[in-house]
């Protein structure tokens, strides 16, 4: 059928009818097949052209429009062209509004990706146009987002409608996201919630991609929504569509348009089958082609699915690790045994405590026979749970070990952390807030002569006491929260005075007072978190007193690091005991202190014994007052 | 759908230490075929293929491992290296017992000795010599040192782990190729003493290496994950093929059957892999032994369908298997 272009005033109402019957009778493909490719290249440039286009379909009867509608959009070889040959038709009729934005979208889902593109694609070319592409785009999240929608329709459908989505928010620009976004937002997270809930894979993998999407739209800058799924052929498809770049409106000949289109299109999906390709080719793909020319195919291979990695087993009994670590040849065993110690200690405590003191004793004198990664973290571990599980027993022997001959100084530290550690743990994270507990772990880990992890500590418990003191400043009700169990509380005493006790007795190889200072100093550093930890058990008085005897007789110790330690003693004290007590059994002891924190404020020459003694002050300046306001 | 791997044809018992290794004589039909099996114990026993039993004990290294076995034309001359640093040489004709002659090496290694004969009643055997990277090549038997392979100075190339002396044809020049603890081989020329070509293998020890003539191409193994199939071009230089990956780690001993189409590898994951010779495809994997297994050896039948493939293994037993006889 050729177009005479005649006179501007041409009825074309008796073409639209004849081309609406012939549509609504089926005949779309045969006449459309041939209409829709001439008018494409007419209108490509001819503006006349168009508005003869327009008119036609506009002239079209309401009874067929659906059908001339549905016809154009299928067969339009893009978006632009599309949007040459409808104009405006959707918003001027309500008919073709409805096909265009209801129909084919929500109710209808059996139209190709291509089709869908045309249309939403359609929408967004125009400005007149683009706010029905909103109202689609909210229309469709409503329905993504319904949880019967999700649960009864077929997931065919609900792929269609997440890709409808996806292609919408394609061609979204910043402004209109932003107007809509608290829409988006809420429709997202109630869609997500469906989705995740539903039993089908494929819907669930749907809605975390979908959701992915929306979320990447709406949170440019922040951090956006990630799920964890096996990519696969139908998300990389999902996804690209969130990519495209809108079509434009100058587009070359017919020819070249469907190419462009159809590459497009075909690019996803080339690439998948690409990616399909490989994983899919094995291993030897050169043995393959070979295989033909050589006569080694006589020799069928076995079936070789059983071969796997050799793995050692671990025991499974605390006795049987015992045996293990104390007498066995095998390596691989011995390695093995030490990796499990820790959970198998922790899941068999009553098995522990039978034999819990012959295994701290093995663990202690336990030497790395193979470099297995993590050696030392792994018997440090281990020796806490094994002191956290039988706490008494465990404790008086590590405690009596410090002060015994011959060990290295390696093993008098791994006692003191091993100490600490397992204090830390008995007395239970859950009132003095998790994250800084666990700030307080790290550094007791790395076992290098710690300055800097005893450091660490003296610092969180000052930060700790600081954050204290604000708060006895602010008010009462605080003070009230620290009375969860502490299992601590039954075993500080056996932790502590065992340690205290022997400080100032020499040894051959063992001198705290001498050479040792180190050890001394890490000692203080220890006695002033199990300080510390000791709050509300019922031997904290009786520690407090010793330990401020103890930091008395080596108040003027040469070593700076000792009297950062005894100052943060002074701290955990203060911080510990409860002050009714501090001042009826301790009142000389800490008046001389009182005097001494004086001196050092002023005199010592290290700095941050200086500010520690300036902060046991103002601790005790609190003290003082909170005292004086507490009615007696 | 393939097949199970097959179970072994039969297993010996009876060695009462690890096995290091292992040596057949099954060429004269006429013969009992013969396994001669080298232990830890310092025992050299031989085993009759028929009954499935030790024929003898050789007691001759005083209770030391035996890490080497071959014979010298028939199972009635015996050659077997042990760690009390001595090469001797059994005469087993008639019922004897005895040793007849022995090479004290001076090494406290581990290293193989390789042997080749050069004419009739005339041997090379190449072994690692007292100083540390050196190999020595003696003639046998009259012991009269051919020439010693130093590799150059500062070469830090370690302990020799593996020989293996070969000829291309009767008349052509014999050449070693040695194995380091440095990971790399070494073709030496044995007569000159010359080091021809050097190839690195492996980041690791080389723990065994064989070498197939007519193809000129030869495979390594070490305590790495990593088996290495190198060839030897016209200009006799060394260059890596290909390597082929391994689940576990550690090689120690590589063979190649006689008619050149498996090879059989000993892992330190208890098991016995066999590939193709050709492509490297490998064919069956062979689970049997509870250890790691020490030694593998192809059997030297006439008659094809009799051959036999055995592994020696430090859970003291002797698995031997029948696998791709038939073709």
């Amino acid at each position: 059928v050729c177009f005479i272009p005649g006179g501007l005033d041409c009825s074309i109402s008796c073409v639209s009818h004849v081309l609406g019957k012939v549509c609504v009778q089926g005949r779309q493909k045969e006449i459309l097949s041939t209409l829709v490719p001439r008018l494409t290249d007419l209108t490509r440039s001819d503006c006349i052209w168009q508005r003869i286009c327009w008119r036609l379909v506009e002239c079209v009867p309401d009874r067929w429009m659906e059908a001339v509608v549905l016809g154009f959009v299928q067969r339009a070889p893009g978006a632009d062209v599309l949007s040459r040959m409808l104009g405006n038709l959707v918003v001027k009729n309500k008919k073709a509004q409805f096909v265009v934005t209801q129909k084919m979208l929500l109710l209808q889902y059996s139209h190709t990706t291509a089709v869908l593109q045309n249309l939403l694609g359609y929408l967004s070319l125009d400005s007149l146009r683009r706010p029905l592409l909103i109202k689609v785009l909210q229309e469709l999240l409503e329905t993504w987002g319904s949880s019967s929608a999700v649960k009864h329709s077929p997931p065919e459908q609900q792929q269609y409608i997440g890709k409808a989505i996806l292609i919408c928010l394609s061609h979204l620009k910043e402004p209109e996201i932003e107007s809509c976004r608290q829409e988006l937002l809420t429709s997202m997270m109630e869609g997500v919630k469906c989705h995740l809930d539903s039993n089908l894979p494929q819907i669930r993998r749907l809605g975390m991609v979908v959701a992915e999407s929306i979320s990447s739209k709406i949170n440019t800058d922040g951090p956006v929504l990630k799920f964890q799924y096996e990519e696969d052929d139908e998300t990389r498809e999902l996804k690209s569509f969130l990519m495209q770049t809108p079509p434009f409106c100058v587009v070359p000949s017919l020819t070249d348009n469907d190419r462009n289109e159809e590459a497009d299109a075909a690019l996803p999906l080339v690439s998948k089958s690409d990616k399909k390709s490989h994983p899919a080719a094995p291993v030897m793909p050169d043995e393959e082609s070979d295989a033909e020319l050589d006569s080694d195919d006589d020799l069928v291979p076995y079936d070789m699915s059983e071969d796997k990695e050799l793995k050692t087993k671990a025991p499974l009994y605390i006795r049987d690790c015992i045996e293990v670590l104390t007498g066995c040849e095998d390596v691989d065993k011995w390695e093995a045994t030490v990796k499990v110690l820790e959970s198998l200690i922790r899941k068999n405590p009553s098995a522990t405590r039978e034999v819990s003191v012959e295994l701290a004793k093995i663990l202690l004198h336990l030497e790395e026979k193979t470099c297995i990664e993590g050696f030392v973290e792994l018997r440090q571990s281990a020796q806490v749970a094994v002191l956290t599980t039988d706490p008494i027993p465990v404790a008086k022997y590590l405690t009596s070990q410090f002060y015994s001959l011959n060990y290295s100084l390696r093993q008098r530290m791994d006692i003191l952390n091993v100490l600490v550690l397992a204090a830390q743990e008995l007395s239970c994270p859950k009132s003095h807030g998790k994250t800084k507990q666990s700030g307080a772990q790290k550094p007791c880990i790395q076992l290098l002569p710690g300055s800097d992890s005893s450091k660490d500590w003296k610092r969180i418990v000052d930060e700790r006491i600081k954050s204290k003191t604000r708060r006895f400043a602010t008010g009462q009700s605080q003070v009230e929260l620290a009375s969860s169990p502490n299992e601590f509380n039954s075993v500080a005493g056996h932790f502590f005075f065992p340690l205290i006790q022997h400080f100032d007795r020499p040894l051959t190889t063992f001198d705290l007072l001498g050479e040792d200072h180190f050890v001394l100093g890490k000692l203080v550093h220890t006695l002033a978190i199990l300080m510390y930890l000791a709050i509300n058990t019922v031997a904290v008085t009786a520690m407090g007193k010793a330990l401020l005897e103890f930091v008395w007789a080596l108040r003027f110790h040469t070593d700076s690091y000792v009297r950062q330690g005894l100052l943060s003693c002074i701290s955990s004290i203060l911080h510990s005991v409860p002050s009714e007590h501090l001042l009826e059994d301790m009142t000389e002891e800490l008046l001389e202190t009182l005097s001494w924190l004086g001196d050092v404020v002023e005199k010592d020459p290290d700095g941050d014994c200086r500010r520690l003694a300036l902060q046991n002050l103002l601790l005790m300046e609190n003290l003082k007052k909170k005292l004086k306001t507490v009615p007696s | 759908m393939a097949l199970p791997p097959p179970d072994p044809q039969f297993v010996l018992r009876g060695t009462g230490a690890a096995v290091h290794t292992l040596h057949f004589s099954c060429r004269e039909e006429s013969d009992v075929p013969v396994l001669f099996s080298g232990s830890e114990n310092g025992f050299i026993h031989v085993w009759n293929l028929k009954t499935h039993r030790v024929d003898t004990a050789l007691d001759g290294h005083g209770r030391k491992s035996v890490y080497c076995v071959e014979t010298m034309g028939g199972k009635d001359r015996l050659l077997s290296q042990g760690r009390d640093q001595r090469i001797c040489l059994w005469d087993l004709a008639e019922g004897r017992t005895s040793v007849m002659d022995s090479v004290f090496t001076e090494n406290v290694g581990f290293c193989r000795c390789s042997l080749l004969k050069v004419a009739q009643g005339r041997w090379l055997m190449a072994m690692a010599a007292k100083a540390l990277e050196e190999v020595q090549v003696l003639e046998l038997p009259s012991k009269t040192s051919v020439c010693t392979l130093k590799p150059e100075v500062g070469a830090k190339l370690g302990m020799p782990m593996c020989l293996k002396l070969w000829q291309l044809n009767c008349s052509s020049e014999p050449l070693l190729l040695a194995g380091y603890e440095d990971g790399s081989v070494i073709l030496w020329n044995a007569t000159m003493g010359k080091a021809l070509s050097q190839l690195v293998c492996h980041q690791e020890p080389v723990m065994s290496l064989d070498f197939d003539s007519e193809k000129a191409k030869g495979i390594s193994g070490s305590s790495e994950k990593v088996l290495s199939i190198w060839s030897l071009n016209e200009q006799q230089n060394l260059q890596v093929c290909k390597t082929h990956r391994l689940l576990n780690a550690g090689i120690s001993d590589i063979t190649i059957r006689p008619d050149k189409k498996i090879l059989a590898t000993a892992g330190w994951d208890h098991r016995i892999r066999i590939f193709g010779w050709k492509k490297m495809k490998p064919l069956a994997v062979l689970d049997y032994h509870t250890a790691t297994v020490h030694c593998v050896s192809f059997s030297d039948h006439k008659n094809p369908s009799e051959r036999l493939l055995a592994a020696g293994s430090r859970d003291h037993r002797i698995s031997i298997w029948s696998i791709y006889a038939q073709t």
